[in-house]
């Protein structure tokens, strides 16, 4: 909206700098930075309470940080608020995804779609459905759903709901907080294949614990811990990394990464 | 949706034949629940559609009647005298309050304004900071009792506890007349009639869908690019303006408008018969607004104490048992007869 500014001269789609968020005290990330190029597909993992979740929310808008700031094409996004953030083209799913449970499937993606309308044509009543909810449908896989209601939607169905009312957006940076958490194999194989459709034509970051889902679909790392930035690389050079093997065998045997 | 098409057929043509068989005490009765059921319909939008608990719509009822009784006061005292009750106050001149209210465009304007502007005002101050739920819902009854006591107060504005009354002219109508009573009535029901409409037009349209959002799920709602504080400020200012012209629509047919019509308790009670009716469905709204103050009108009629007490144990037991209200109950019957046409085609026999 604000074109006019001036944007950094860098090639960086979102850049976080010097990043601090305080919870009661618990600083949950402290001198945090993160950058993250035009087109990139990145991943970012940790250990529980590592702040990946946070760092999302903090460039939604959805926390203020105590300090530091992070840039979005060369625009400062800390202070501005959520809807603001999403209209300038930042997309997230959350952790259990949340869609509408009394609006169909294709009223949600119509809504997703709408926001850029201008609100007298809010007023109008649907007529069909728009060339971007129809190749959302068929991406999420839920054409045969379309005019059910999104509350009978299975949890792997509603994730990719999600997903879905988010491409529908167009926005220019998606961010999926876990988006195969409790999803069963079949259902993580489809959407590996979905993300791995949209981080061809969307720069995406990805948080995901699922070791196996990453070496599978992972190009480039981020490892947080303890609020910082552990370590960045591609996925065999994190794996090796004697630093981040420590943090995960330590907290979690089961996570190990091996 | 065919049952839905017949019900409303009947529905109109029983409000259109009402005239004609209804004696005009009785007439004037039904039209006053019409005036009840219109302000329904504004909450059946905020409460139902927006999950906006909203226990002062009197208020803006009061703000339109306010607004109508001025001018008709105006009208009635000629262009040299005083309304009655200002007389009888010891004013001596007309306050300037009062003066614009004696033209009839702009009455007829403030009417829907009035009530319009303070509800988009609050709204926006209110949603703005994100003050919802049982929040929200004390916010709005502390207006009411606010409004009361201001309306109270201004003996010389406004009348004070006996607010306006003896109204016997209607824009040419005479309110005395039993045909001036159905031309009133049916004024009143063609507005009930296009409020559903407009109501109905709104729950269908995008913004209707993004209003069932926001009522379940505002935080996401932010993240999809919307801001939420715009829609339920545009329905609550819708809400609003219903209510203030079934307050306008009140006093030709009831005669009065006074501060006991719109404090705490009268707000709750045009809430009790949208709970009934069921808050989810328009016309379920409507069918509870004009049943329980019909049952109110029965009861009170033989043992006015007791419907109180009978109103809460409604509201109550409504709200435990089927907080879909009767709109519920005759959706789950639909539902169950249906599954039950569909049921011979599969060999298990059902029990029950």
């Amino acid at each position: 909206m604000t074109g006019a500014g001036s944007p950094t001269p860098s090639a960086a789609l979102l850049e976080v700098r010097g990043l601090r968020v305080v919870f009661d005290g618990f600083a949950a990330i402290d001198g945090l930075d993160f950058t993250v190029e035009e087109g990139e597909l990145r991943f970012l993992i940790g250990p529980n309470g590592a702040g990946k979740t946070t760092l999302i929310d903090v460039v939604t808008g959805l926390t203020k940080p105590a300090s530091g700031s992070v840039r979005f094409g060369g625009e400062e996004l800390v202070g501005k608020r959520e809807h603001h953030i999403v209209r300038m083209g930042v997309g997230r799913t959350f952790q259990t995804a949340t869609v509408f449970e009394e609006l169909t499937v294709v009223e949600n993606l119509d809504l997703a779609d709408s926001f850029r309308l201008p609100l007298r044509s809010l007023f109008r009543r649907r007529r069909g459905v728009s060339d971007a909810v129809a190749s959302a449908l068929e991406a999420a896989d839920l054409t045969a759903l379309a005019d059910r209601p999104a509350g009978v939607l299975s949890h792997g169905q509603r994730q990719w709901l999600e997903i879905g009312m988010l491409l529908v957006q167009k926005p220019k940076l998606l961010l999926l907080d876990e988006p195969v958490a409790g999803m069963s194999r079949s259902e993580r194989e489809r959407t590996g294949e979905l993300l791995h459709r949209i981080a061809s034509t969307h720069t995406v970051v990805v948080v995901e614990h699922d070791m196996e889902f990453l070496r599978k679909y992972a190009r480039k790392v981020t490892v947080l811990h303890q609020g910082h930035v552990l370590r960045e690389g591609s996925v065999a050079e994190v794996q090796e990394d004697p630093e981040v093997r420590e943090v995960y065998l330590g907290r979690a045997k089961g996570k190990a990464v091996t | 949706m065919t049952l839905g098409r017949i019900s409303l057929v009947v529905c109109i043509v029983l409000l259109a034949l009402a005239p004609l068989t209804l004696s005009p005490f009785r007439l004037g009765l039904l039209a006053k629940y019409v005036c009840f059921a219109i302000v329904a319909v504004g909450i059946a939008l905020a409460w139902g559609q927006g999950g906006m608990l909203t226990l002062g719509q009197g208020v803006f009822f009061g703000l339109g009647g306010y607004a109508m009784a001025m001018y008709l006061k105006l009208k009635e005292a000629g262009s040299a005298g005083l309304p009655d009750f200002m007389v009888w106050s010891g004013v001596e001149e007309l306050p300037a309050l009062w003066k614009p209210f004696g033209n009839p465009v702009f009455a007829l304007a403030a009417v829907v304004l009035l009530p319009g502007l303070v509800a988009f005002l609050l709204g926006l101050l209110v949603f703005r900071q994100r003050v919802r739920g049982a929040y929200f819902a004390i916010l709005s009854q502390a207006l009411a009792a606010a409004f009361v006591i201001l309306l109270v107060g201004q003996q010389g504005l406004t009348g004070g506890t006996n607010g306006m009354t003896n109204f016997s002219q209607f824009f040419g109508l005479d309110l005395t007349d039993p045909n001036g009573q159905r031309a009133v009535y049916a004024i009143a029901a063609v507005v009930l009639g296009v409020t559903f409409l407009v109501a109905k037009l709104l729950v269908r349209s995008r913004f209707g869908r993004l209003l069932v959002a926001v009522r379940d799920g505002e935080d996401r709602v932010r993240f999809l690019g919307y801001d939420p504080a715009v829609v339920k400020t545009i329905t609550f200012t819708i809400s609003a303006v219903m209510a203030g012209l079934a307050g306008a629509l009140f006093v030709p047919i009831v005669g009065i408008i006074s501060p006991a019509l719109l404090g705490i308790v009268p707000s709750l009670e045009l809430l009790v018969g949208v709970a009934v009716g069921g808050r989810f469905v328009l016309a379920g709204a409507i069918a509870g607004a004009i049943a329980v103050n019909y049952a109110k009108t029965l009861f009170s009629e033989d043992f006015a104490e007791g419907w109180l007490y009978l109103q809460g144990g409604l509201f109550v037991l409504v709200l435990v048992f089927a907080p879909k209200g009767l709109a519920g109950i005759v959706e789950s019957v639909r539902y169950r007869l249906s599954s039950r046409k569909r049921a011979p085609s599969t060999p298990v026999e059902v029990a029950a």
